[in-house]
């Protein structure tokens, strides 16, 4: 019998961020997991970031997570997505190498010198008193007063190739039934789906007949100021290629339908509609002509080639048929077919806002079993959820993010209050005070945060400390720069002469006020680096609107500070009707703010509530 | 737990019939415990009403159970015989009950409102409704209090909620199917201005709603002594008794309200505009004194003993034409108060006068200042939304746009936009 601080289980991206998390607390950490080679898996798209969850990695890195660097050290090629539609929805995104992936992960994890890493399948919780006690594995009893669970898809995993059905967490892992255990912990269990594409031979592809897709010039990174001392590639990035399903192609998929484990009725459980499978894009928009489908690599030194757009659950002859109706693609060899797996979830309504369970004391959920879809959805409950699992064994702060904070508040925000009617992915639309929530501002909305929680390490706070001073003098310097229509006009650019005498921070709002012509008119401006000068004047920019939303962020952190009991009975509350009393039920705000968030309550309901609110911040961590 | 209430609903008795409404969980409990039985719903059902062995009344009693009755709870209504002790002892009946106690005033529309039965609008609505004096001011507040701006701002939101799913799959999705992104920019662009110019009308319209639900105003002015405080008083047939002002009521000495056949309008007599030091008076006066200035009509009147009109009154007046008999120009009436000859014509004149500036007809949504403020923050955010520089902006406008609609009527929670959005686009890799 071992003693640990907190044990995760599970090493798939929530594990690996969580047990960073709490070993950067100084929580002595297990991190028991199936194989050896889990940590850092890509069970899906050889790909990181994007759009809304490119925010999340940076955040994620802003905390002092793992993610982003070690994606940094692996890529491929990277690109920021919508770079046309304004700084607030940049979406930083790299094409990964699994195998690169994977070393810079264990060379990150190599680095906390309290986490140790188990092979061992985790068969149950140990709970005592009501309270978590620890978890009883393959290799014996392992205990510790915090226990994360981040199993994925592997409880109560069924995988779906046509009518073939095959228990698994995803191709060649076995599935867990740990799910029976949390079932009877009174947790809420039900069922989602997933899939993915068949993997390409990229020896079989004709690359010659199709169009070539390359990363940025800029390389965008992740990770701001995370030095990772994992290899790195420094090879050169390399592209993706982009072809199309046609009509034949929707023919044959539509010919076969009812051999889809989807549409033959194998399956029934809910899959996610931003990520559907080629069946159900045929089905649901038949007319469009074609369906866009980039052919993106998995690695440097590996031939297979993983193409997007393609996820099904057809029969392995069916994809085969199909997928060589496409373009550049008729003489391919399947590597592995593609297919659909259902499995089990928690309801996460269940959860605390830092990810706690609730019911068992002790327990911390993350990852994919709460409902959610993707790695950096993972990394990101993990993070909150290590940090709160050491907060819990050490008694130390915990830490919880809000809406007003970063998209990571607004995923846990929405989790726990909303549940998941369909795996749960992080969208830019999600964020209502999305021109703050930017991934080029995240470490000065987070860094701060982290650091007073000891979860980021010395080096990134110190060139953190070191680019904030930077920052702060050359937002000084625009501050005290000035100048008039005039002035501007007689420097050759053309603004409005309305008269106004305007600090050099307000002119870069001006389109005519151009960076370069700024530079001429204020030579001084030498001492503020282009990505700074970019950076401010994206400040500059939204300034304007995100002052007027100070004062909806003022009234949410006010209703924020007005705590509901956490076992606030909602049926002897005056006032509030039966359907009322059965939604806030189920969601169970902690606060007044959450509670008038949660869908279908009316304002009257929330005047009910208010005899009910207390100053105090609710305790959060489980 | 919800207390019961129960409560007077009709008039104070005696009268023909009286109504008791009860609300809340033990609705039917009472009415068990009364009448020993719980009649079928929706229906009226004859019954008698006991209480300790006593026979109450003989009363028709109906059942609406919640969610779908007025409250939004379990509600029974007993229609009793309207003698103040038939209506006292079934009160203290009802009330002894346990959880049953009396409503305060205006809680079963707090009720309805907080079961979400009724939106905020509505409840506006029904506040007119209790306060209409005219026929259009009723119908006005019959319109919002069915919903009928509720209903108007919910598909103004609609339409932004959908402008901004596209917006958003813009934003969100446009690197997953190329055809998001290009679909996009003009169809906005011109549903855009749409809406702006749509909006506009409406918004120029609140006025005219504003004044069906507040009243036209019109000014009578002229010199001194052409019987401007009698001519007031004899248009609206009113007791002289009250023009003498008491300290402190000035404004009702100065403002009073007429029915324009239908339309409620208030007189405005200036010769109340006096100066004085009473402090509380004064400011009575230089309202009425801004309301006369910013008057729809302005009445200028003079005397037939000295036909001269000051001012620029888009009507002119010739008051005590009893005293003299000097030529009428065309375009004025001749009038007396003390006689009453000329008013029905000047009654016509300004009836006519009212309706066509009204359209009693043409429902008149935005009557509230509330509403027209969100209506007007709904339409600078979409002009926001034209001009935006960054796409990012113009969701930003469009969501302050819908949610401008969406405090009209109180409406909180998650806009469905991602729903609308997958309704739509074929999205995701
Ligand atoms: C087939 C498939 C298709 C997917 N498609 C997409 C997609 O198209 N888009 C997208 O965004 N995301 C997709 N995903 C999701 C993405 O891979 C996951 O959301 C993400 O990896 C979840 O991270 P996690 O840390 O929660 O779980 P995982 O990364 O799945 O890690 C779970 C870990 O727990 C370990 N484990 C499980 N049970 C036990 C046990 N009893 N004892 C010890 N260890 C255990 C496993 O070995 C594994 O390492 C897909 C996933 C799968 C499986």
């Amino acid at each position: 019998m071992q003693t640990h601080d907190v044990i995760i289980v599970g090493a798939g991206h929530a594990g690996c961020e969580a047990a960073a998390a709490a070993a950067r607390r100084g929580a002595r950490v297990a991190l028991v997991t199936l194989r050896a080679d889990d940590p850092g898996t890509l069970s899906c798209n050889p790909a990181v970031g994007g759009i809304g969850k490119g925010h999340l990695v940076t955040e994620i890195d802003a905390l002092g997570g793992i993610m982003g660097r070690v994606a940094d050290a692996a890529r491929l090629q990277s690109r920021l997505l919508n770079r046309s539609k304004g700084p607030a929805v940049h979406g930083p995104r790299a094409q990964v190498d699994r195998a690169l992936y994977r070393a810079a992960m264990a060379e990150v994890l190599a680095e906390l010198p309290t986490l140790a890493i188990i092979t061992a399948a985790v068969e149950g919780l140990l709970v005592e008193r009501g309270r978590v006690a620890g978890v009883e594995t393959s290799v014996g009893r392992l205990s510790a007063p915090a226990v994360v669970l981040t199993t994925g898809t592997f409880l109560g995993g069924v995988m779906h190739i046509g009518s073939q059905r095959e228990a698994g967490g995803r191709v060649g892992a076995q599935a867990s039934d740990l799910g029976a255990a949390l079932r009877a912990m009174g947790l809420p269990v039900s069922r989602l789906k997933t899939g993915t594409p068949a993997r390409l031979d990229g020896r079989s592809i004709d690359w010659s007949v199709l169009e070539w897709q390359y990363g940025d010039g800029d390389d965008p990174r992740f990770s701001r100021f995370g030095i990772c001392s994992a290899a790195g590639n420094g090879r050169p990035p390399i592209p993706c290629a982009i072809t199309r399903t046609n009509a034949e192609t929707h023919r044959i998929i539509r010919d076969h339908l009812g051999e889809s484990a989807l549409y033959g009725g194998h399956i029934d459980s809910v899959g996610p509609r931003y990520c559907p499978s080629i069946e159900d894009k045929v089905v649901r928009f038949g007319d469009r002509d074609g369906h866009q489908i980039f052919l993106e690599p998995e690695g440097y030194d590996d031939i297979t080639i993983y193409p997007n757009g393609l996820s099904t659950s057809l029969p392995l002859h069916v994809q085969e048929k199909f997928i060589r109706s496409i373009k550049g693609l008729e003489q391919v060899v399947i590597l592995r077919p593609g297919y659909a797996i259902e499995y089990d979830h928690v309801d996460p309504r269940a959860l605390t806002p830092g990810l706690g369970a609730r019911a068992v004391p002790g327990l911390f959920l993350a990852g994919q079993i709460n409902g959610t879809t993707g790695y950096e959805e993972a990394a990101a409950q993990g993070l909150v959820a290590g940090a709160n699992a050491a907060a819990l064994a050490l008694n130390l702060p915990a830490l919880t993010i809000d809406r007003t904070q970063a998209y990571i508040g607004v995923m846990i925000d929405d989790l726990t209050l909303h549940g998941v009617a369909e795996p749960y992915r992080m969208f830019t639309s999600r964020a209502e005070y999305r021109l703050r929530l930017r991934a080029d501002n995240a470490d000065q909305r987070l860094t701060p945060l982290g650091q007073a929680l000891g979860l980021v390490p010395p080096a990134q706070a110190d060139a953190f400390a070191a680019a904030q001073a930077e920052r702060d003098a050359a937002r000084a310097l625009l501050d005290t720069l000035t100048a008039t229509p005039h002035q501007l006009a007689s420097h050759g650019i053309e603004v409005r002469q309305d008269g106004q005498s305007r600090s050099l921070f307000d002119w870069l709002r001006f389109p005519a006020v151009t960076h370069a012509a700024a530079r001429r008119v204020w030579p001084e401006l030498a001492s503020i680096s282009d990505d700074l000068l970019a950076s401010l004047a994206v400040d500059a920019n939204y300034a304007a609107y995100i002052a007027r939303q100070e004062a909806e962020v003022a009234a949410l952190r006010r209703d924020e500070a007005l705590a509901l009991p956490a076992d606030l009975d909602f049926a002897q509350v005056a006032g509030l009707s039966k359907e009322m009393i059965e939604r806030l039920s189920r969601a169970r705000p902690l606060t007044l703010g959450a509670a008038s968030r949660v869908a279908g309550i009316t304002p009257a309901a929330l005047i009910a509530l208010l005899p009910h609110t207390s100053r105090n911040k609710p305790t959060l961590a489980a | 737990m919800t207390d019961t209430i129960a409560a007077l609903a009709s008039g104070r008795p005696p009268a023909a019939l009286a109504i008791i409404r009860i609300s809340g969980p033990a609705a039917f409990a009472v009415v068990q415990q009364l009448a020993g039985r719980v009649p079928p719903p929706r229906r009226l059902s004859l019954c008698r009403l006991h209480h300790d062995g006593q026979l109450l009344d003989e009363a028709l009693v109906a059942v609406f159970p919640g969610p779908a009755s007025a409250s939004g709870e379990d509600l029974a209504e007993l229609h009793l015989h309207g003698g103040p002790a038939v209506v006292a002892g079934v009160l203290d009946a009802v009330t002894a009950q346990p959880g049953v106690r009396l409503a305060e005033p205006g809680e079963y529309t707090r009720r309805a409102f907080a079961s979400g039965r009724m939106d905020l609008t509505q409840v506006e609505g029904l506040a007119d409704l209790v306060s209409a004096e005219t026929a259009s001011q009723r119908d006005q507040a019959l319109a919002l209090a069915g919903g009928a701006l509720g209903r108007l701002a919910d598909q103004w939101r609609d339409r932004c909620l959908n402008v901004l799913a596209e917006a958003e799959a813009g934003l969100d999705f446009a690197e997953d199917e190329a055809d998001v992104a290009e679909r996009l920019d003009e169809a906005a662009r011109d549903q855009l201005a749409d809406m702006a110019d749509e909006l506009a009308a409406l918004i120029a319209d609140s006025a005219r709603a504003m004044r069906i639900r507040d009243g036209l105003t019109i000014a009578v002015t002229g010199p001194p002594n052409v019987g401007k405080s009698s001519l007031v008083n004899a248009l609206a047939m009113r007791d002289v008794a009250i023009v003498t002002a008491i300290p402190g009521t000035t404004r009702d000495a100065i403002e009073v309200p007429i029915d324009l056949n239908g339309v409620a309008a208030v007189l405005i007599d200036t010769a109340g505009l006096r100066d004085t030091d009473d402090p509380v008076e004064a400011i009575g006066i230089a309202r009425a004194r801004a309301r006369a200035a910013s008057a729809d009509l302005v009445i200028s009147v003079a005397s037939a003993e000295a036909p001269q009109w000051t001012g620029d009154g888009a009507l002119r007046l010739l008051n005590k034409c009893d005293l003299a008999a000097p030529d009428v120009p065309p375009d004025v009436l001749a009038v007396s108060a003390t006689t009453g000859a000329g008013l029905p014509a000047l009654r016509d004149w300004l009836s006519h006068w009212a309706h066509n500036l009204i359209r009693p007809g043409e429902p008149a949504l935005l009557s509230h200042a509330r509403h027209r403020a969100a209506f007007a923050d709904a339409e600078s955010a979409l002009g926001d939304a034209a001009m935006a520089s960054e796409p990012v902006l113009r969701a930003e406008a469009l969501r302050a746009a819908a949610h401008a609609f969406g405090r009209i009527a109180g409406r909180v929670g998650v806009d469905d936009v991602l729903d609308r959005i997958f309704s739509r686009f074929c999205v995701g890799k």
